[in-house]
């Protein structure tokens, strides 16, 4: 696997988006959307489904136009075709969901300068055939959702004591307003990513405990240190 | 990538290529999108001066201007305000005003957009001001990021929307605090969201400052559909 070059697959690259590679909580990126228009579930939904459309269509056509764009310009033409689908999301936006378009307001435009999209396109659909590139993009998307709208839920929940508009903590609770407010976002992605952090590093010192046993029981590779 | 380096003109034909191929997109998408942009404003527009009947609130489902019906936008063409001829949905670049009638088609009033500074964003809202009396009679917040649980509630506290059910607007508009009410041009503010009570007030004196020389008690000519 050194040299010769890595034979990629759909599954793996779809799913590393989810957890391993997480674009929110593990490589910290695109968190100006993650923060910003978090403060109800629904909210995290539409955000994470208009960025899912752009990067999957960017990425499949960067991967697609692989061969004929000329280096020189490339992130040229990645930044027109990113710019071309975030303005049709805008519009069929502004078209079928008029409140959710106003919700989120300026923060679809700024979808185009989303690190996760141009950082995909380049780091990886530019390189690779369109097929992983969309299992890449799927991924990468789906985790961001995910990252979103677990935002969303804890500032809903705690902000406004309700999920998707529905009434969960009935009357006599008072809501945190802060959570709905930017500093909500803040804490709330602190708090997710310390726990992420947290349950990551958990997980790396069981596999080294896991192998400090397997090394001192040898010839006993089955060896199970949980 | 291609091999060797690329000449330049292959460079600037893929550019424009690109730009066309993108520019014919946005184009269609645009014309495509356009008819339910603003058939999704008109109906904005009309739920906010007739009032939503599907709304929850029942304030949300009152009109703006008691009775109004319907209602036809006005816009002001150098000093003088003249019915608007466009296309559902389609709004006057310039200032503009909505004229209201009720069900027999007798002038009520009109509703007045105007928007200004709030402690966050833009606070945009509508206002019925029934020429007859010279008083506000209805006030509607159309669009604000004040800060939930304190300036957010201009847009629904009970008390404070009371104050714009016959809200004298001459000389000014007077906020005072909670309970201190005593003249017709006075508002109750709300308590802890001061800021946002009297950002609202304002914009309504800036707008009303603005728009009271020109209209009168009865609707200009051609205002009627």
């Amino acid at each position: 696997m050194a040299l010769r070059k890595k034979e990629l697959q759909f599954w793996p690259e779809m799913t590393k988006g989810l957890w391993k590679e997480n674009p929110v909580f593990i490589a910290v990126l695109g968190l100006c959307p993650a923060m910003a228009v978090t403060n109800s579930l629904i909210n995290g939904l539409v955000m994470g489904a208009a960025t899912t459309f752009v990067l999957m269509g960017s990425s499949l056509l960067v991967s697609a136009l692989r061969k004929v764009i000329p280096k020189a310009v490339r992130i040229s033409i990645f930044i027109i075709i990113i710019a071309t689908f975030v303005t049709t999301v805008d519009f069929a936006l502004a078209a079928l969901m008029p409140i959710a378009h106003k919700q989120l307001g300026a923060f679809i435009a700024l979808i185009v300068v989303n690190c996760i999209i141009l950082g995909r396109a380049e780091a990886f659909a530019s390189r690779n055939p369109v097929g992983v590139s969309i299992a890449d993009a799927l991924g990468m998307s789906v985790g961001f959702t995910i990252a979103l709208a677990m935002i969303g839920g804890v500032r809903e929940i705690l902000g406004s004591g309700s999920l998707l508009g529905v009434d969960l903590l009935g009357e006599h609770f008072e809501p945190w307003a802060i959570m709905i407010l930017p500093p909500g976002g803040f804490l709330t992605l602190g708090a997710l990513l310390m726990t992420f952090a947290w349950v990551q590093s958990k997980a790396e010192r069981r596999r080294a405990q896991a192998a400090a046993a397997a090394n001192v029981a040898e010839g006993r590779p089955e060896k199970r240190a949980a | 990538m291609s091999d060797g380096e690329p000449t330049s003109l292959r460079l600037v034909a893929t550019m424009t290529i690109a730009g066309l191929i993108s520019g014919l997109t946005l184009v269609g998408i645009y014309v495509g999108t356009l008819p339910m942009i603003q058939r999704n404003r008109a109906a904005f527009l009309s739920r906010a001066i007739l009032g939503d009947s599907e709304a929850d609130d029942e304030r949300d489902r009152r009109p703006l201007l008691p009775g109004a019906e319907s209602f036809t936008t006005m816009e002001l063409r150098g000093n003088e305000l003249v019915r608007f001829e466009g296309a559902e949905g389609e709004a006057p670049a310039g200032p503009a005003l909505y004229m209201a009638y009720d069900a027999d088609g007798q002038f009520v009033g009109y509703g007045i957009p105007a928007e200004g500074p709030g402690f966050q964003d833009t606070v945009a809202l509508i206002y019925g001001f029934d020429a007859t009396r010279r008083v506000i009679v209805g006030m509607r917040v159309l669009e604000s990021r004040e800060t939930p649980g304190l300036g957010d509630k201009i847009i629904f506290d009970e008390h404070f929307l009371s104050n714009f059910e016959a809200l004298a607007v001459e000389p000014t508009i007077v906020p005072v605090k909670k309970g201190e009410r005593s003249a017709p041009n006075e508002i109750d503010c709300i308590t802890g969201a001061t800021i946002s009570s009297k950002a609202v007030v304002t914009i309504l004196n800036r707008s009303t400052e603005q728009w009271l020389p020109r209209i009168g008690a009865t609707p200009p000519a051609g205002g009627q559909s």
